[in-house]
């Protein structure tokens, strides 16, 4: 069952926390801001430690909405967790190389291959 | 270029407001897709006009709704020129850290700059740094 919030479903699937964004462009200062919250709940609130973001609704984003992914990452790697990206366009993961964020964050192409690493490092 | 080859120009002073920048923006990128740029380009002028109003407003005007966002723009069919104008202090772009460096790959800041400088083909700031110019050359209009 998928759980919707403002801006993010979440749907548990093997015990990873499969996140969709609900916004097709994440740029707006507020929406940005109420984005984080609602991610940093997923580890902070939640204790999650498994999280697949799944960007594939998202057609663009700005560097502000990069900055929640790192401090997301930041917590979660504090957390002792997982964090995968996955689905992500050609046009945003050209972002993340110019930025040398694909370097930083572990990226799949499909779900699946996210998933598959998930299951592979326990 | 001479200017008679421009297609569509806009000349526009908005509040310190994102609401109105996301407007102004979206109006520039559906002139973009009007003149059948491939999505890549577009999304490329898309994202360093974000990054450029979005500075303007937050760091240059520091969210003054008294102050304002000069924000020019000319499209021919194979260029893209723009101009964004805060009343701020102005920066020096040089003293932005460069933040595909290791120590800085963790700030959650300071990417706007280098992604701005990727995507267009020419980007300069005024010796006072609250103006800048940036231009989008296309080869050709190749779509995808």
């Amino acid at each position: 069952m998928a759980e919707h919030q403002q801006h993010i479903q979440m749907t548990d699937v093997d015990g990873v926390a499969v996140v969709r964004f609900l916004d097709r462009k994440i740029t707006d200062e507020l929406v940005i801001q109420e984005l984080g919250d609602e991610l940093f709940q997923l580890v902070e609130a939640r204790n999650l430690k498994k999280i697949l973001l799944n960007f594939t609704n998202v057609e663009f984003l700005s560097s502000a909405a990069l900055g929640k992914l790192i401090s997301l990452e930041r917590k979660v790697d504090r957390a002792g967790g997982m964090l995968r990206l996955s689905n992500i366009r050609t046009e945003i993961y050209d972002v993340f190389v110019i930025t040398r964020l694909n370097e930083k964050f572990v990226i799949t192409d499909e779900q699946e291959d996210a998933l598959a690493d998930f299951a592979s490092a326990e | 270029m001479a200017e008679a080859s421009w297609t569509w120009e806009i000349d526009r002073e908005i509040p310190s407001c994102s609401v109105h920048g996301h407007r102004l923006i979206m109006e520039i990128v559906e002139q973009l897709q009007q003149l059948r740029w491939n999505p890549r380009d577009i999304f490329g002028v898309h994202l360093a006009l974000e990054e450029a109003v979005v500075n303007a407003i937050k760091h240059g005007n520091a969210d003054d709704p008294e102050k304002k966002v000069i924000v020019r723009c000319k499209i021919a069919e194979l260029r893209c020129w723009i101009l964004v104008e805060d009343e701020g202090p102005g920066f020096d772009p040089a003293d932005v850290p460069d933040c595909t460096l290791d120590e800085n790959l963790d700030k959650p800041s300071g990417r706007g700059l280098r992604l701005m400088r990727n995507f267009m083909s020419r980007i300069e700031y005024n010796d006072s740094g609250n103006r800048v110019v940036m231009e989008k050359v296309l080869e050709s209009v190749s779509q995808e």
